[in-house]
């Protein structure tokens, strides 16, 4: 199940190529949603499965309200995370609240359950600069430039381990950001003074509108771990269940001063935002099959047939994560909105004589 | 009171804060037992030993990545890039998240960093390690950016750099890194950050540099003083913010104005002196103004370099074509 060094001794010949690796993709819910413990050991209480669940339809039904909200002007750009709820709920709520987040823009269901309230959210596609104050919250910013944060969660890690704080940091990123330079720095660096982070990365398949085999010739991305001696896995990123236990274990090992590369293989069902039509290149058939296997009906499967969830819970459920969404919108509009001198003011803590006198010249000193 | 060069006043500066401050690592390629290329870091491993003081793989992106991280959790990094011109692998980290984390949170998140890199040419070294970028990170709100040219400027500039809130980018002259000693105070002490230094006072012209050029500067000065010329010598110590205050006063006094800087001239810092004079000083102006610069170039091969910087005949010409006027 795990990648790691001792994947390669033994029976290794004089080149190192694919074939030196045996990949597994870890579940816990099997192809009819039942339990099987192949490859984990269900920790999960039957609550915590309640409660993940209740997260990911949270996380659903504001993907859909967002969208709604940004096609009647509401909102601006949208990036959707209609099925990768499992990826995103599964590995956040496996997180104690002393733990760091480092979220990309998708990561917005895992930022819930970290404690971001919706509302902030809100204020961030409204383009409120409220949106970031994350205050009291182990949430890092969220980050826009692909798969930077991966560095910030390192230094975040490294600031844990320098001031001996019990607290891993966990970077989130999409298949397209294991290429970008700086998701290899921070593996390396994590690598060299193992740091207790965690790397999370959703496969979701596309990269806008490249294919996950034209962004890597690498048959998996759990094993890059391996060339930065790390840890790596690849886990079934629509198995909630499968998501949290290995990201519980993970975060076990990142705390021992195991860093750990989590690949949850997952699927962007929507866009990529609210501005990308993905019919332009991407096949229907495709799309239909993944619709098979999602997150969110997997696990209410899984709820329904053991008898811990049924239909009158659900519609309950449907009009609750409703309620909450439609009450955040309106918490939003009555935040606070973003001004020029705002922003003039809050470049540096005091003004330089540049900014003062372009302060000045708005005539609002 | 005792005489140090740049390093050894960086160097002083950088123990005595590490001493005060417990929050307050450093980390760079080969800062650590090697004491870093130029000998800036020496000893101070071995004082502060390897939690404080980090050798990091060779990966610029990930030094500035990493220290926006420990920053914003509450240490104090000072990160060191072996020389300037390596600093674009870095460019993301530095603009796109250093510089802009405090705008884009109102202030909710900072990013008290110090980034120390030495830069410039004339000590004939390889391509890229010459390069003057400063004007980059002139154009990049959020960043500071303090350029000292004496060892008692580097030794308080640096000591307010790492008390700043805000990312501060350290730009050491490598050219004056030993050639310069003077007295400097041995306790620790700061020089604020964006503030001129008036070198020298004068009538008719006003110089306005920094870095290397100072001294550079110095020397056409000393010509032209001997053929009857008094100018006012400008050393700006800071290029990010921009002290307008002292020059648009000293412009104002003297009606003529030179810019002299190593770096190229097109977007440099000394088109943004111009334009804020051109502002604010026209009706004071007895001739246009003149900049002495590097040539639109990328940092030649070092067999040309010493004609590539401003020479002192290049300064002398230009203050003489303004004295015309």
């Amino acid at each position: 199940m795990w990648l790691n060094q001792s994947c390669l001794e033994g029976e290794v010949e004089m080149w190192l190529n694919q074939s030196c690796l045996k990949i597994d993709t870890a579940s816990v819910l099997d192809e009819d949603c039942s339990l099987s413990e192949t490859f984990f050991k269900r920790t999960a209480t039957d609550e915590q499965c309640i409660e993940m669940y209740k997260h990911m339809v949270q996380g659903r039904i504001f993907d859909g309200i967002a969208l709604k909200f940004q096609r009647q002007g509401k909102i601006k750009t949208y990036p959707p995370i209609r099925g990768q709820e499992a990826a995103q709920v599964g590995s956040a709520y496996a997180l104690n609240s002393n733990d760091w987040i480092y979220p990309s823009y998708r990561d917005i269901a895992a930022s819930f359950v970290h404690g971001m309230p919706i509302d902030k959210f809100f204020c961030y596609t409204m383009g409120k600069m409220a949106g970031q104050h994350l205050t009291d919250l182990s949430i890092f910013p969220i980050q826009i430039v692909i798969g930077a944060q991966f560095l910030h969660a390192v230094g975040g890690a490294w600031a844990s381990k320098y001031k001996g704080e019990d607290s891993v940091s966990v970077a989130y990123m999409g298949d397209g950001g294991t290429s970008e330079g700086d998701f290899h720095e921070a593996l390396n660096f994590a690598g060299v003074y193992k740091l207790p982070v965690v790397f999370f990365i959703q496969n979701n398949q596309w990269a806008i509108s490249n294919p996950i085999h034209k962004q890597t010739a690498s048959q998996s991305i759990a094993q890059k771990a391996l060339a930065y001696g790390i840890t790596g896995i690849r886990v079934d990123g629509n198995d909630v269940l499968a998501v949290y236990e290995a990201t519980k274990l993970a975060i076990e090992k990142a705390k021992n001063g195991e860093p750990v590369l989590i690949e949850a293989v997952t699927f962007r069902q929507g866009p990529h935002t609210t501005a990308d039509d993905p019919t332009k290149y991407r096949d229907q058939a495709e799309v239909e099959e993944w619709l098979t296997n999602d997150p969110i009906e997997r696990m209410k499967k899984f709820i329904i047939t053991t008898g811990l969830w049924d239909e009158r819970q659900e519609e309950e459920l449907l009009n609750d994560c409703e309620e909450i969404v439609l009450k955040a919108y309106e918490k939003a509009l009555t935040i606070e909105k973003t001004t020029i001198p705002k922003v003039l003011r809050a470049t540096y803590e005091t003004m330089p004589q540049n900014l003062v006198r372009q302060l000045q010249q708005r005539g609002e000193v | 009171m005792m005489e140090m060069t740049i390093v050894q006043a960086i160097n002083t500066c950088l123990s005595q804060a590490m001493e005060n401050d417990e929050t307050i690592l450093c980390l760079g390629e080969d800062i650590g037992k090697n004491g870093g290329v130029f000998r800036v870091t020496d000893g101070l491993m071995e004082r502060f030993g390897e939690r404080r003081v980090v050798d990091t793989p060779i990966a610029e992106s990930a030094i500035i990545g990493a220290a926006v991280g420990l920053a914003t959790r509450g240490l104090k990094p000072i990160a060191e890039i072996q020389f300037l011109g390596f600093i674009y692998e870095a460019m993301d980290q530095m603009v796109g998240q250093a510089a802009r984390l405090r705008s884009r949170t109102e202030g909710t998140v900072t990013v008290p960093l110090v980034v120390r890199a030495p830069y410039g040419g004339g000590i004939h070294a390889p391509e890229l390690h010459s390069d003057s970028l400063e004007a980059l990170f002139l154009h990049s709100p959020g960043l500071k950016v303090v350029m000292p040219s004496t060892p008692s400027d580097a030794k308080g500039l640096l000591a307010a750099a790492i008390k700043d809130p805000d990312p501060v980018l350290f730009l050491e002259p490598l050219k004056l890194y030993r050639t310069i000693k003077e007295e400097v105070q041995e306790e620790y002490y700061e020089v604020p950050i964006g503030k001129a230094a008036i070198v020298q006072e004068g009538e008719h012209v006003t110089i306005v540099t920094y870095g290397p050029c100072v001294v550079t500067v110095k020397q056409a000065v000393a010509q032209l003083q001997e053929q009857g010329v008094s100018v006012e010598i400008i050393d700006l110590r800071t290029i990010a913010p921009i002290d307008y205050g002292t020059i648009i006063q000293s412009v104002d006094k003297t009606g003529r104005l030179v810019v002299v800087h190593e770096a190229a001239k097109t977007g440099g810092v000394g088109a943004e002196i111009a334009a804020v004079i051109a502002e604010n000083c026209m009706y004071a102006m007895h001739a246009p103004i003149l900049r002495v610069t590097g040539y639109d170039t990328p940092f030649p091969v070092s067999s040309i370099e010493a004609e590539w910087m401003p020479t002192v005949t290049r300064i002398v010409s230009a203050v003489q074509n303004v004295m015309k006027e």
